[in-house]
């Protein structure tokens, strides 16, 4: 039997496939049309005008928005009061990321070098389950650990260390009547909150170090701290800056746990809450989100210097 | 004189009970100091377990290591004095290629500016020089395993350690490689210990060799006398290509009742011979013609070398050999 050399067309199916194997470009305009019009119109646009309402200013007889350049809500911005709540927020998101960092590494290391098959579905279901529930009810649920009545005190009473959480509250600034009432309490609920998205980044980032890099590094005569400075740490540096933009911004703009956890101090993202309903003052509201973006973008400049992206 | 390296009944078995892996079973080996040392075997026969034995990422189950006559047992891999060549080389992908080669004198403490210059002059050593300030992902894969060798010898190992450090490059760059191997040791004088699972590497390259067959050493020898004197039809067959012969047909052709070599390349194609047999095929190599031949049950295959005229397949044939190339083995 002879058979063509061409198979027959079976259709619409084989006719597009011809179609965008002529014309592969159409393909991808077409996959990429939607989520460009949706990343670069609808949120990228709403981003950019609400930044440009921050060099609008409000009318303060009236309480309406002027609609006219000038930079009168930033001199606002950098008022000895606004400018405590950058502080603190900044010091917060920075505790929490150092912290997040520090409690990931272990597992993130565990999970990439030594992790396999059932191990492995135990650390992604560890890690993730914690997302499965509400965030809200998370943060209540903390607020009752860490209460003055709650289960904390109660075991610190039952094995007489009440001392140690004594001590710990009546730490100047950080302390407070309570865990709950207290940055202690607040820095806690961050880092449980945000530290998943430390360890995913840090770990996908371990994975990808081949483990003969960590024994050549030993065969040549480097100790485990050597090799953990030398060779780990800088390989892991992507993902650990990666986690860490994950929960630096997080907590700078998050504006629920500052008021349910913690001394109703004010935090970037409570003040936008604020000042875009009670107050209405869109322009601050605006100029305040411009904060954490700023930073942001600082923090990648110096991480890029430090070379942290070298081994992408 | 104490052995570079020696192993006294090494075994490194994996998992437990039923299931245990027996990587390295009973190993005795000595090492000489100073002498090109090759482990030959098929992947899974024990050879790259018995290296990383050396180096420390494996510790035995069984059985002592000695280094220059220190037992080891108890030491780091970080503090002996071996080095290794890593098979994927294991480049610091973050490091020029100069603090790549440094590296081991840096965890030492040594200054930058010594150490950058004896990481230069070992990069001359292995023809990088001025290469230094580049990554190693800016390296062709022959430049890369030079940067490995530089950076296990900067050390001034006792022994260096390679592991199949050419399987990565193409023909023509592995015999270049394997050339300057040699040379290198020659000069330098270490010991070097070579996994392979490529015999012309092992033959071409060693001083002497251990043939390895599932976690045991088959035959230790020169090359020459490996590839004349195989004890075993494995070794007969791993090294070099051979014709095994069952006892049977050793005893018609005056052995005793024992399976019995013969290279191809040691048969002549005439008029009358102890062997006669049908041509079942040629195979075409360029400097050769291998010739197959049905004797009875068993194949045997010739070398006839290109320009010399070839049976015709289909024919009857005899096949001469001098009788000192019949190798008789040990196995019954």
């Amino acid at each position: 039997m002879t058979s063509s050399a061409i198979l027959p067309e079976r259709g619409l199916a084989d006719r597009l496939t011809a179609f965008f194997w002529r014309r592969p470009r159409v393909f991808l305009a077409l996959l990429l049309t939607p989520p460009l019009l949706w990343l670069g119109l609808v949120y990228l646009g709403s981003l950019f005008a609400l930044l440009w309402q921050s060099f609008y200013s409000i009318d303060e007889f009236t309480g309406m928005v002027k609609p006219e350049f000038t930079l009168k809500t930033y001199s606002e911005l950098f008022r000895p009061a606004n400018f405590d709540v950058i502080f603190r927020t900044l010091v917060m998101a920075s505790a929490v990321t150092l912290g997040a960092a520090i409690l990931a590494f272990p597992i993130a290391y565990f999970a990439a070098r030594f992790a396999r098959g059932r191990w492995k579905a135990v650390f992604y279901l560890g890690v993730m389950l914690p997302l499965w529930s509400s965030y809200l009810v998370k943060v209540y649920a903390w607020k009752l650990i860490l209460a003055k009545e709650g289960i904390i005190t109660w075991a610190t009473g039952l094995t007489h260390s009440s001392g140690i959480l004594n001590a710990l509250l009546s730490l100047p600034v950080i302390g407070g009547n309570s865990l709950s009432t207290s940055y202690i309490g607040m820095f806690l609920v961050f880092v449980y909150v945000w530290i998943p998205y430390m360890i995913l980044p840090m770990q996908a980032a371990l994975e990808r170090v081949p483990a003969s890099m960590l024994e050549a590094a030993q065969d040549l005569g480097a100790t485990r701290a050597q090799t953990f400075r030398t060779v780990i740490l800088p390989l892991a540096l992507p993902g650990i800056i990666a986690g860490s933009i994950f929960t630096f911004s997080l907590t700078m703009g998050d504006y629920i746990i500052p008021q349910i956890v913690g001394n109703s101090a004010n935090f970037i993202g409570m003040a936008v809450y604020q000042l875009q309903g009670t107050a209405g003052n869109i322009p601050l509201a605006a100029a305040f989100s411009m904060v954490p973006i700023l930073i942001m973008l600082v923090y990648l400049t110096l991480a890029k210097r430090a070379g942290a992206f070298d081994a992408l | 004189m104490t052995a570079a390296v020696e192993f006294q009944s090494v075994s490194r078995h994996f998992g437990h009970g039923p299931d245990t892996v027996k990587a390295v079973d009973a190993v005795d080996l000595r090492i000489a100091e100073g002498s090109f040392f090759a482990m030959l075997g098929p992947s899974g026969s024990g050879k790259t377990t018995c290296l990383r034995l050396i180096s420390g990422f494996e510790q035995p189950t069984a059985g002592a290591i000695r280094i220059f006559g220190q037992d080891v047992s108890a030491i780091p891999p970080n503090r002996r004095n071996v080095n290794t060549v890593f098979q994927d080389y294991a480049l610091f992908p973050h490091m020029s290629v100069r603090d790549n080669v440094a590296y081991g004198l840096m965890v030492k403490g040594m200054a930058r500016a010594p150490r950058h210059a004896k990481a230069d002059e070992m990069l001359h050593l292995v023809q990088l020089g001025g290469y230094g300030d580049r990554k190693p992902s800016q390296l062709s894969g022959g430049q890369r395993q030079r940067v490995a060798l530089a950076r296990a010898l900067v050390n001034e190992p006792r022994v260096l350690l390679l592991d199949e450090p050419l399987g990565a490059l193409d023909l023509k760059l592995r015999e270049a490689m394997q050339d300057e191997l040699k040379a290198l040791q020659k000069r330098l004088g270490i010991t070097f210990v070579f996994v392979t699972h490529d015999q012309n590497e092992a033959l071409s390259m060693a001083d002497s060799l251990a043939v390895f067959n599932q976690g045991r050493i088959a035959q230790i020898g020169t090359p020459a006398e490996i590839y004349a004197k195989p004890r075993t039809r494995f070794v007969a067959d791993f090294v070099g290509s051979s014709n095994l012969l069952p006892p049977a047909l050793t005893q018609t052709l005056g052995g005793p009742a024992k399976w019995s070599s013969l290279r191809p390349e040691h048969l002549m194609f005439a008029e009358s011979g102890p062997i006669t047999g049908t041509v079942l095929a040629h195979r075409y190599l360029g400097a050769a013609t291998r010739v197959i031949v049905k004797a009875g049950e068993t194949e045997i295959a010739a070398l006839v070398p290109s320009g010399q005229p070839l049976p015709e397949p289909g024919r009857t044939t005899a096949i001469a050999f001098a009788p000192h190339h019949l190798h008789v083995m040990e196995e019954n």
